[in-house]
């Protein structure tokens, strides 16, 4: 049995389900994400963690215990709030306390295990201070001491870093990693940002309508998404639909707007579980992520294409090249070359490998230029 | 955050019992039954009593205290006289308190909290005191009288009259007209203005088109608290009014504490009641309704 | 921003004298050393203020008005902390009739609050009775504490609550360590503006006072309608003073603004 389990949970307002079915098995130590757009349920799942929403049906074991119906105030998790929900009428070293103040843990415990917490977040020199005297990132961290340092045996993320600017953001990334591997607690962390899920992750889960669609590692999530909605939510990716004309072998034809590509038969196998080779005349969506493609010189490659749009992301180039498919997304590294000039003939190129298939049509055509947000 | 409306009992998460709201609100809840409805609801059934004068007993049921008071004309003069006294009150708070309202929120801090404070905080100070003081101000020995005598104009008789009793509800009403719409102003962006001004609107049509329609509401809600307050002001009249300028609150105090007519006064009293209730419900049914249909 | 023009600020110079003269009169005429109404042009004295300390009817109802006023902005403040509580945070049948219920003495004129109540009192032998009328105080500052009191509880962040919580803490101890003190600007805010309106109030009052319980409004009322002297001005800039003095506390404690303008 793992150390943190949910089992079928699902929970429902009225005749809504906000979660349904929910089954995560957390190992002791992991840190896991789940990643899902607003309204998905993943909040709703972390709260029946936390025990402020009830759960309709399922259960939830904490270490082999049944916690399902325990109260919040017995369940003992570190819980880091997206507001970071400070005391605001207490000090800094006053609101890390209470929780052992809670656990009635003598005060001379109690003061060298918070000033332990704030060491490690780098707070110690703040414990004075009142919330509102501090910064964003100063009360993110003084969140997490609070929470960590009740030793919970699993401490929930809440977004728990949305609400700081870019730059800092990524700081807190690496640092919130680094102080929960130091620590070693087991940690659920909700998010709707797939690049933080995925720079802290060991396991991401992907939630979309109050049902888990991919349990993975980061990578496994990106290269390999298991739906099509997946591979659109998590990084940006061109969606082409075609039929399958011929199957020969490890190698597949599909035919995009007339246009024949050669695929390898086989990825409809792990794509969205449904398993077996393509067969002819199915309908298929292809996905293939805009840094496999390579834009070479014009007449060569699989497509002809023509540089439409150009923007600079700093340590790329991302380009829309419009040909035959209609409107690709390509990103080159800022090699320190020359970029491409708008209108420039170029050709389109892939390797057979980097294409995904999902088995079905398109939910809709997105317009490229919009998913390139 | 889901957790605002909670769901029945045998919950883990905190404080969802089925009895904790009516547990929570159950002594207020009882207060106010004892003390508002009850009295109210008796003072309804003692508008329908009989009065004897000679024993000044209350019983059986009549309509007549009603039947008086709408048809007498000595009750009908001073309903009037309240209203037309409540309306030129309500309509120079417009007057005054809107144009001021938007000075205050055109002011720089600290000027704007200072005198923010200034034309709301006499709001807290007692309304005898405030009527004690128009008393001296507009009396025969007051300063204005003086400075008249000292132009020669001779003296004015000022007090006791609808004037004076309209001057001093401007003053006492002022503050709650400034306040909703001083409310509606903060709410307003004042880039709105600008954008208007920056399309080449003049600074008055930029405020006519622009402003007032968005502080409307505050108006509208300002006049009816103040109409409302006007209409059953007691102490202004009471001692502005002296004597003979009756108005429909020192009325129902007399019928009460001099002539101990108790049903008459309560007739007047509910009809008093019935006529702030009609102008508020109507206001908060048609108007906000409408407001935040256009204004969201 | 844009500056007011020199037309706005003498209007507007002219209604903060609009709405301080017949204040300062007051506070002048109060140090007169004549016998009758009028401005101290011949020195000033504390002859009228030394009358009002002498004069034993007032500084009963003096008395009278300030227990008045602790109690019933105290007992006021305790009924409608749980009570906006429950409107705030439940959604429970009947909640909009209470809510309505709450704050309705701000639209019932005070007039027929003060004969309903006679009407009460007389049949139940209150007459004259010191609690019934703190009870009747209590049900017309209610309201003014209640909006406070849900405006500060609606704009509280519940996480805080649950992150009390989850680190152990009881529903009382959350109750006793986290919200009380987050909602206790409200809480004091609302008990002075409860006790100012108990103290000036004035309407309601003059129903249901008798002899031995007579208020300071009701009190200064009657001497006004009968005898006219400059004691009546020493009473009114003693008043004032005092409601400056709270008015100085409450923007401290709450900012006065927040008070009579409401918050966003």
């Amino acid at each position: 049995m793992s150390f943190l389990e949910l089992r079928d949970i699902t929970k429902t307002y009225g005749t809504l389900n906000a979660v349904s079915d929910v089954t995560l098995s957390v190992e002791k130590g992991e840190f896991v994400s789940l990643l899902g757009p607003s309204g998905c349920g993943k909040t709703t799942t972390l709260q029946m963690i936390a025990g402020f929403v009830d759960v309709t049906s399922g259960s939830i074991h904490l270490d082999g215990r049944d916690i399902t119906r325990a109260k919040a105030n017995t369940r003992g998790l570190g819980i880091v709030f997206q507001t970071y929900a400070l005391f605001p009428h207490m000090t800094v070293f006053d609101n890390v306390s209470f929780g052992l103040e809670m656990q009635r843990v003598p005060k001379s415990e109690r003061r060298a295990r918070v000033e332990e917490a704030l060491e490690l977040v780098h707070l110690a020199p703040y414990a004075g201070r009142y919330p509102r005297e501090l910064s964003g990132g100063q009360r993110q961290r003084v969140a997490l001491a609070r929470a960590i340092v009740i030793r919970p045996p699993v401490l929930l993320l809440d977004e728990p870093l949305s609400n700081l600017d870019a730059k800092l953001r990524e700081a807190m990334q690496f640092e919130l990693r680094d102080i929960q591997r130091k620590v070693g607690t087991t940690t659920v962390m909700v998010t709707h940002d797939q690049a933080e899920a995925f720079s802290i992750s060991d396991r991401v889960v992907v939630m979309e309508a109050g049902r888990i669609t991919q349990i993975d590692q980061p990578y496994r999530i990106y290269e390999h998404p298991q739906t099509e909605f997946i591979s659109r939510f998590v990084g940006k990716t061109n969606l082409l639909p075609g039929t399958v004309k011929a199957v020969s072998g490890a190698y597949a034809s599909v035919s995009l707007a007339g246009v024949p590509v050669e695929i390898d038969s086989q990825s409809g196998a792990d794509m969205g579980g449904k398993g077996g080779a393509l067969a002819s005349g199915e309908t298929v969506t292809l996905c293939i992520r805009p840094e496999k493609l390579r834009l070479t010189g014009a007449g060569q490659g699989r497509l002809p294409g023509r540089v439409s749009e150009r923007y600079f992301l700093g340590s790329q180039w991302l380009y829309h090249v419009d040909g035959p498919l209609g409107t690709l997304m390509a990103v080159t590294p800022n090699d320190g070359s020359a970029p491409l000039d708008l209108d420039a003939p170029v050709g389109v190129d892939w390797s057979p490998s980097v294409v995904r298939v999902h088995r079905g049509a398109m939910a809709e055509a997105p317009d490229p230029a919009l998913e390139a947000h | 955050m889901a957790a605002v409306t909670s769901s029945p009992s045998s919950s883990a998460a905190p404080g969802n019992g089925r009895w904790t709201p009516l547990f929570l609100a159950g002594p207020a809840a009882l207060l106010f039954a004892a003390l508002v409805l009850t009295p109210l609801v008796l003072t309804a059934l003692l508008s329908f009593n009989e009065f004897e004068h000679a024993t000044g007993r209350t019983h059986g049921f009549t309509v007549g205290h009603y039947l008086a008071v709408l048809t007498d004309e000595y009750y009908l003069e001073i309903f009037l006289r309240t209203f037309r006294v409540a309306a030129l009150a309500t309509a120079i708070c417009v007057v005054i308190g809107v144009p001021e309202a938007y000075i205050l929120s055109r002011m720089r801090n600290p000027w704007r909290s200072v005198f923010l404070l200034v034309v709301l905080a006499p709001l807290l100070v007692s309304v005898v005191v405030r009527a004690f003081g128009w008393s001296m101000l507009l009396g025969p020995e007051g300063p204005i009288n003086a400075g008249l005598v000292a132009l020669g104009f001779g003296r004015a008789r000022m007090l006791y009259s609808e004037g004076t009793v309209i001057v001093a509800l401007v003053h006492v009403m002022l503050p709650f007209m400034v306040i909703p719409v001083w409310t509606s102003l903060q709410k307003l962006d004042p880039s709105i203005e600008q954008a208007a001004l920056s399309f080449g609107a003049s600074r008055g049509t930029a405020i006519v088109r622009v402003v007032a329609p968005q502080i409307l509401p505050g108006i509208l809600s300002g006049s009816l608290i103040v109409f409302g307050l006007s209409a059953s002001a007691f102490a202004i009249p009471g001692l502005l009014g002296g004597r003979r300028l009756k108005m429909v609150a020192t009325i129902v105090y007399d019928q009460y504490l001099s002539d101990l007519n108790w049903p008459m006064g309560a007739a007047v009293a509910v009809l008093l009641l019935v006529a702030n209730l009609i102008i508020m419900l109507t206001y908060h049914r048609v108007v906000e309704g409408h407001y935040r249909r256009r204004l969201g | 921003m844009t500056r007011n023009g020199p037309v706005a600020l003498v209007f507007h110079t002219l209604v903060v004298l609009f709405m301080l003269a017949p204040l300062a009169i007051v506070c002048l005429v109060a140090f007169t050393p004549e016998n009758t109404l009028s401005l101290p042009t011949r020195g000033f004295s504390l002859r009228w203020f030394e009358a009002v300390f002498h004069h034993p009817d007032f500084v009963q109802s003096f008395w009278n008005s300030l227990w008045l006023a602790l109690l019933s902005a105290t007992l006021a403040v305790a009924l409608a902390v749980p009570a906006s509580l429950a409107i705030t945070r439940w959604e429970f049948p009947g909640r909009n009739f209470l809510n309505a219920l709450f704050l309705s003495p701000l639209i019932i004129p005070h007039l027929v609050l003060g004969v309903a109540m006679l009407r009460l009192f007389a049949l139940v032998g209150a007459t004259g009775s010191f609690g019934w009328l703190v009870a009747a105080h209590m049900v017309i500052v209610t309201p003014y504490v209640m909006r406070l009191l849900i405006a500060a509880i609606a704009g509280f962040d519940r996480s805080v609550e649950q992150a009390a919580y989850s680190m152990g803490a009881s529903e009382a101890t959350v109750f006793r360590r986290i919200t009380l003190p987050m909602i206790l600007p409200g809480v004091t805010g609302g008990w002075l503006i409860a006790f100012i309106n108990s103290f000036d109030e004035l309407t309601m009052s003059i129903f249901i006072t008798s002899p031995s319980t007579v208020t300071l409004p009701v009190r200064m009322y009657m001497y006004a309608t009968e005898s006219i002297d400059p004691m009546m001005a020493a009473v009114s800039a003693l008043i004032i003073g005092i409601t400056v003095v709270a008015v100085l506390l409450l923007d401290r404690v709450y900012g006065l603004d927040r008070i009579l303008v409401g918050q966003r």
